[in-house]
């Protein structure tokens, strides 16, 4: 089967007004296989997030070319649920009308669908509350809840949990799982509420923390210091299900993270390195 | 031992306080009018310059007896609430649909930019007199004020509210499925909706202060032409009665607008108390 997601030979140039333009990634070729969790770990400023921004075709590559779900991406891509790192909600929405408006882009009105998603992510009680009137994770739901009410099958995720306490935290890395792979039987997505095909579901998650990256992934990336390129892969044979809590304990995960902690530590000190030249 | 009860203290004596502070306004209201009378009735203050309470205030409700009918208090109000809120209709119309377009339409914003900084620099009231040498001293003069007023203020808070506008509300809606219009109508108006929201009290007086000052300077009817016309005759008691008048309109108008606005923030944060 072609890949889910792939990336070949892509660079991206930024050009900010009135400043130097400057390379976040280059030389990046990634190939996601379907039903993948794939995880990608860098020091900040190596261009993670640029990668997100490749794939959902919110930006178009410099160099390069990006594929998705078969097929190359010219422009904004709204096959793909995309969780941001920051608030998405509209804030003069509440919940329910907020978790209603991809179905009502595309012209559907389903409000039993986007009300059992919303039930699905714990916030029955918070349907008719506005984004300020809930906590940070709630909020971080019912933007899980927007993103999969339309059942895609890749999901794109931007630090998602990073403002998030350490509890609050957990909690949504084993929900994710959840959501991305009930059941836990492995590679098989589905089972969302509504879910006609049986494609599993597709996520590429950018992290800068790399227990995180071990404990939810089937595969982790490690990128260098800017510009990003890729500096080594992890596939991670942790059985699943997993309970994202314990299995930091489990001494494969150690192992594991010892390994790719050695890569990383050298990106983020180069890259603290070149702050402190910068600033 | 003490225990923090905090489930009973809060409420009792906030509302305590609350009504505490509301006698001490009503005694600082109560002492201002009462000196200017008492210095009024001592001969103090001058009436014939400075009028005082227990004069002008019979003469509003003289006024009011008056009845209907050319010239009657009545007409006046209706005449000036009509320019204010023309002139601010209007402006506010105006100042959405040019701020919308300048925001979305970088070169358009910069052509214009340097020509509305410049027309911002001008105190629009002495822009009063070219609007009565244009519109003559009907109705359309005192609403061309009050629009250029109320225009800037709702202009500056659209052109602001869309161009920084959160890119991640605008990026999330993109991916959701939303076309170029979505856009607008989902994240781009209500942005700038709740600007002009907040800048609606402010741009409403300015509206309603056009109005009576254009008024003031070339009218036929209205609350600034009344006073005008108590100014020609020397008679301080029917601008003071005038002036009252017109704070009383503006401060049922804010707390008509206050009201409004609230209606229209529910899904903002509230600041606790």
């Amino acid at each position: 089967m072609a890949p889910a997601i792939s990336l070949r030979d892509v660079a991206k140039v930024y050009r900010p007004p009135r400043k130097r333009p400057y390379l976040a990634i280059e030389h990046v070729d990634l190939d996601i296989p379907t039903g993948r969790f794939v995880s990608v770990v860098g020091p900040s400023g190596c261009g993670k997030s640029t990668l997100l921004g490749l794939v959902s075709g919110l930006l178009p590559p410099t160099v390069g070319e990006v594929t998705l779900l078969g097929s190359r991406v010219t422009g904004v891509r709204t096959d793909v649920g995309f969780i941001f790192q920051r608030d998405a909600l509209l804030p003069w929405r509440t919940v329910r009308e907020n978790v209603e408006l991809p179905l009502r882009f595309r012209g559907e009105r389903d409000p039993a669908r986007a009300k059992e998603w919303i039930v699905r992510v714990g916030l029955g009680p918070f349907i008719d509350n506005y984004p300020h009137e809930l906590s940070g994770g709630m909020r971080k739901r019912a933007q899980l809840a927007q993103s999969l009410v339309r059942d895609p099958s890749v999901l794109l995720m931007d630090e998602p949990f990073s403002a998030l306490d350490v509890q609050t935290r957990n909690l949504m890395e084993n929900e994710l799982l959840n959501v991305w792979n009930p059941g836990g039987s492995s590679g098989a997505g589905g089972g969302a509420p509504g879910r006609e095909a049986t494609v599993p579901r597709t996520v590429l998650f950018i992290t800068h923390d790399l227990e995180e990256a071990i404990a939810l992934s089937d595969e982790i990336v490690v990128m260098t210091a800017g510009p990003g390129t890729i500096k080594a892969r992890y596939p991670v044979a942790l059985p699943r299900p997993r309970n994202v809590t314990e299995i930091r304990f489990a001494p494969e995960f150690v192992a594991l993270y010892e390994r790719a902690w050695a890569d990383l530590r050298d990106e983020v000190a180069r890259s603290y390195k070149r702050s402190l030249e910068a600033g | 031992m003490s225990t923090l009860d905090l489930t009973a203290t809060t409420a009792v004596p906030l509302t305590r306080r609350t009504w505490f502070i509301r006698t001490i306004q009503l005694a600082v209201i109560a002492f201002f009018i009462g000196a200017w009378e008492v210095l009024g009735q001592a001969g103090i203050l001058d009436k014939f310059y400075y009028s005082r309470p227990s004069l002008f205030v019979p003469r509003i409700g003289g006024w009011f007896a008056e009845g209907l009918g050319q010239g009657s208090i009545y007409r006046d109000i209706g005449i000036t609430l009509l320019e204010t809120i023309l002139g601010f209709v209007i402006g506010t119309l105006l100042g959405v649909a040019i701020g919308y377009l300048f925001a979305r339409n970088e070169l358009l914003g910069k052509a214009f930019d340097p020509l509305l900084s410049m027309f911002n620099a001008i105190p629009r009231l002495v822009l009063a007199p070219v609007f009565i040498l244009a519109f003559g001293i009907d109705l359309q003069s005192k609403v061309a004020l009050g629009v250029t007023l109320v225009f800037f203020i709702v202009f500056f808070a659209t052109f602001t509210a869309i161009r920084d506008v959160d890119q991640t509300l605008v990026d999330n809606v993109r991916v959701l499925g939303a076309r170029r219009r979505d856009v607008t109508s989902q994240v781009l108006l209500p942005a700038a909706f709740s600007a002009i929201v907040a800048s609606l009290r402010t741009s409403a007086g300015f509206a309603f202060a056009g109005a009576v000052v254009a008024e003031y300077i070339g009218s036929n009817a209205g609350l600034g032409r009344r006073i005008a016309t108590a100014e020609a005759f020397f008679d301080s008691t029917g601008v003071f009665g005038g002036i009252v008048l017109i704070a009383a309109l503006a401060l049922l108008l804010d707390a008509g607008l206050q009201l409004a606005e609230g209606a229209f923030s529910r899904w903002k944060p509230r600041r606790e108390h």
